[in-house]
């Protein structure tokens, strides 16, 4: 028992400071733990997606296929990339609530009284977001795979990198809501659960917004989303160049910027 | 190692409401006391704390902790202390060894020397066998010793501790008291700690600061505040035949003897000591011909200290009972 004050640690009273990054990683790897030791958390999470390509892409293909000009394998290139947006939208939008747990039960603020930054304690948390949701990706597409999806062999990692962007952004939001809402709990739900769905519709991941009246068409601009979706189908399929790629990083790299922005602002004024 | 100057919170609850949760503290702690800051929920306890630990910001005054001004160098100040908050300070997803060495690299620690630090910790604190176990899977005895490792993680020279034994069963809080005690001498800290436990702070703390209304009310040791505040009581019963009155009149002669009453057969007073009052009590009583059926030494506690500050008893409310009325500031707090 000695030895502990003989291993007093040198930097209990120095001032330097560590690495930004360095914060960063060791809150994310931190966050990465119980993921890695619970895969099936991550797969719990394909649950909903793989419902949705199940019993909504045969639907697809008979409805909607025939006029918008794609049958057989050729819905599940259209739907397919979309349904990876889905489960980034799913899983990266539902991260607050283990932000939640940890502020119920107290490692949220034993984290605030320790040398790591704020921001470094946001960012973290958020980039963890790329991991399941990259791996959730892979499962999707090797799953459709024998259902004749093709993935091109350049533009489908690409595709999932935009996928990591988009959700570190969505990851951050959430937790900014997790923090904004904390004195409310149930809030957090309310609000998920109605921001969700019409990002989610307007974004054409379901159905085509062709068919829409122009009003939606108008507000599906706002959606990030739905240039996400776009670029991932045109990746998918291997048309790297177009512009809707172009539009889909912008929209991207847009949410991953404010989201994070949102998200550190909001935790340095809970503290306030 | 603490100095505070008018150090004051205020939660602006709503528009027509303000609550006044800190109203101007002074507070200097030396290096090496151990403090305890008692008083009853809502009283401005852990508001302070978290002021001093820099989770939330004074609305005016000042605090210099460990030498460092809270509001100007709140990296420094984190860097300096440990704390041991209400809640679980190890995520309960998270496996115990892994939240102590991740803690350890917060602080500076290179990976190897964090798990030597970890190994060093989980020993100390009887947590070896569990350094692989869930968090959330831990008794709450175990995972408050768990907060505790992760507070001295890089062995601080102060150490705050809010509400530490809250929840815990009388065998777990002696437990987790011994582990501080001998880790305080090991490491020359000094601890901060605030408490609705009365024993508590009279048998553990050097010195207890009374919190009430966001003010302190008394600060001085356990003993001096029973001394100067409440003083000893004789409570003396009169046997049948006798009069409690005679009685009466017997215990105001005696040197110090205040506050006299008489219930029925029941006599009761204060006295300088109550110790050696009875004995004197019992044979005056006799010789006077009311002899006594029961003469009782009274020592004052900490609560009598409180009611006779206050009025009010600190028992009145049970720890568990009335904690929203603190979660409510706090959570103003948070």
């Amino acid at each position: 028992m000695s030895t502990i004050t003989a291993t007093r640690p040198s930097t209990a009273t120095t001032t330097g400071r560590r690495p930004w990054l360095a914060d960063v990683w060791l809150v994310m790897t931190r966050e990465l733990r119980p993921v890695i030791r619970e895969p099936f958390s991550v797969v719990f999470g394909l649950i909903q997606p793989l419902v949705f390509l199940g019993l909504f892409g045969p639907l697809l293909a008979g409805s909607v296929g025939a006029s918008a000009g794609f049958d057989g394998a050729e819905v599940w290139q259209w739907f397919v990339p979309a349904i990876l947006v889905m489960t980034t939208l799913f899983g990266t939008s539902t991260t607050g609530a283990n932000l939640q747990f940890e502020m119920q039960t107290g490692a949220h603020e034993r984290l605030l009284v320790t040398p790591l930054s704020r921001s470094s304690q946001l960012v973290g948390r958020s980039l963890k977001e790329m991991v399941p949701l990259v791996a959730q990706a892979i499962i999707l597409i090797l799953v459709m795979l024998p259902f004749g999806f093709r993935a091109d062999p350049v533009g489908g990692p690409l595709g999932l990198v935009m996928l990591a962007v988009l959700g570190v952004g969505l990851g951050s939001l959430s937790y900014a809501l997790a923090i904004a809402v904390r004195k409310q709990e149930w809030m957090f739900w309310a609000v998920q659960q109605t921001v969700l769905f019409p990002l989610l519709i307007l974004s054409g991941m379901l159905l085509p917004l062709e068919t829409g009246p122009q009003w939606m068409k108008v507000a599906s601009a706002f959606d990030p989303l739905r240039w996400v979706v776009e670029a991932e189908r045109a990746l998918f399929a291997g048309d790297l160049t177009s512009s809707a790629v172009a539009a889909g990083w912008l929209a991207a790299v847009l949410t991953a910027v404010v989201g994070l922005a949102v998200g550190v602002r909001t935790l340095l004024r809970s503290t306030d | 190692m603490i100095h505070t100057r008018g150090l004051t919170k205020d939660f602006v609850v709503s528009r027509t409401e303000t609550v006044h949760a800190v109203r101007g503290i002074d507070l200097d702690i030396a290096p090496g006391e151990l403090v305890a800051v008692l008083g009853p929920n809502g009283a401005g306890k852990s508001t302070t704390m978290r002021m001093l630990t820099t989770l939330i910001r004074p609305t005016s005054g000042t605090a210099t902790v460990a030498g460092v001004d809270v509001v100007a160098e709140p990296s420094t100040v984190r860097r300096n202390i440990g704390y041991v908050g209400q809640g679980n300070g190890a995520g309960h997803q998270q496996r115990a060894a892994d939240e102590l060495t991740m803690q350890g690299q917060v602080y500076g620690l290179d990976r190897a020397a964090a798990r030597r630090r970890t190994g060093e910790l989980l020993d100390a604190l009887d947590l070896t066998t569990l350094a692989r176990r869930k968090v959330g899977d831990l008794s709450g005895g175990q995972r408050r010793r768990l907060d505790v490792a992760l507070g001295l993680v890089h062995a601080p020279r102060l150490l705050f501790l809010d509400e530490p034994t809250t929840g815990l069963d009388p065998h777990n809080r002696a437990n987790l008291w011994e582990h501080i005690t001998r880790l305080r001498a090991e490491h020359d800290m000094t601890i901060v700690l605030t408490t609705h436990y009365l024993d508590e702070a009279d048998t553990m703390a050097e010195r207890v600061v009374v919190v009430d209304h966001g003010q302190v009310i008394a600060d001085d040791t356990a003993d001096g505040l029973k001394r100067t505040l409440a003083g000893d009581r004789v409570v003396l019963t009169v046997a049948v035949g006798g009069t409690a009155a005679r009685v009466a009149t017997i215990v105001e002669t005696l040197p110090g003897a205040r506050d006299v009453s008489v219930d029925g057969d029941r006599v009761e007073a204060r006295v300088a000591d109550a110790a050696a009052a009875v004995p004197e009590l019992v044979l005056a009583a006799s010789a006077a011909g009311t002899p006594l059926l029961e003469a009782l030494a009274v020592r004052p506690t900490l609560d009598d200290v409180f009611l006779a500050l206050t009025g009010r008893s600190l028992r009145d409310e049970g720890p568990r009972a009335s904690d929203s009325t603190d979660d409510a500031t706090q959570e103003a707090a948070a």
